[in-house]
């Protein structure tokens, strides 16, 4: 799986406000909202879910990194955005480091593979340190989705 | 050059499969890195022709292990025997996520 296969263009972020773990969900969802990609009146159904997913624990899995996610019936397939935060949000991390790069993922109950295939295809590129530390200096959404395009078209190591 | 044969123990190896309907996703890859960080042995999980470290998550996290997934667990050290009967125990229980609704 490819990041354009489930990261919504419209829905990227650069320079994420938020600097609490509550805040920077709300926006990511938010801006999945303002893409199109979700229901309004599913948005606090669906932050609340990914809130709940965080008490079981945080999905902040280092480097940096935090992959927040929730399955939804109202969503009919995977749908993801990307967020950057230049200053870093305490994301009760698995290593402790603040968290500068989101990966929020939304899938639908019955399609465990495509959330997977996902965790795989993020997981995959951001042991590439370059494709990692790029993400984090990015400045604008096009800056963002230009490098998932590179990395979907195997720029950084794939291995 | 004396090397003490206790010292280089032999790898020991378990095969074990994904029963959990959500596969190796975060939450037990997790579960998987605070279970080997309990021991001192080195542990891999390959996956065909894939081996990663089961104390790195992100690395767990690229097998993109599904359900019915067969792995082989290796670990190496003074406490192999004890850290495959941990970790393989979390597989055969599915990581504590069976017969509870999906999240």
């Amino acid at each position: 799986m490819k990041f354009s296969d489930f990261v919504k263009k419209d829905a990227i972020r650069a320079n994420l406000q938020s600097t609490s773990k509550e805040a920077v969900i709300d926006e990511l969802v938010q801006s999945l909202l303002d893409a199109g990609e979700i229901a309004a009146d599913q948005r606090d159904d669906i932050i609340a879910a990914i809130m709940k997913r965080e008490e079981l624990g945080s999905t902040g899995i280092g480097r940096g990194v935090a992959v927040p996610h929730t399955k939804h019936p109202s969503v009919p397939e995977l749908v993801g955005t990307v967020g950057v935060s230049e200053a870093g949000v305490d994301f009760d991390s698995l290593d402790g480091e603040r968290v500068q790069l989101f990966f929020l993922l939304i899938s639908p109950p019955e399609r465990p593979g495509d959330h997977l295939r996902a965790l795989e295809n993020i997981s995959r590129q951001l042991r590439d340190e370059s494709f990692c530390r790029f993400l984090k200096q990015s400045k604008t959404a096009d800056d963002i989705q230009q490098l998932l395009q590179e990395a979907d078209d195997n720029q950084f190591a794939a291995g | 050059m004396n090397q003490n044969p206790q010292d280089t123990p032999i790898p020991l190896q378990k095969q074990v499969v994904i029963i959990n309907p959500q596969g190796l996703h975060a939450r037990p890859a997790d579960m998987l890195v605070r279970c080997a960080d309990g021991f001192d042995s080195t542990i891999t999980i390959q996956k065909g022709s894939e081996t990663v470290d089961c104390r790195s998550i992100l690395s767990l996290l690229t097998l993109g292990a599904t359900e019915g997934t067969e792995l082989t667990l290796t670990a190496q050290g003074h406490d192999a025997e004890a850290a495959l009967a941990a970790i393989g125990e979390l597989f055969e229980l599915g990581f504590h996520e069976l017969g509870q609704p999906s999240q």
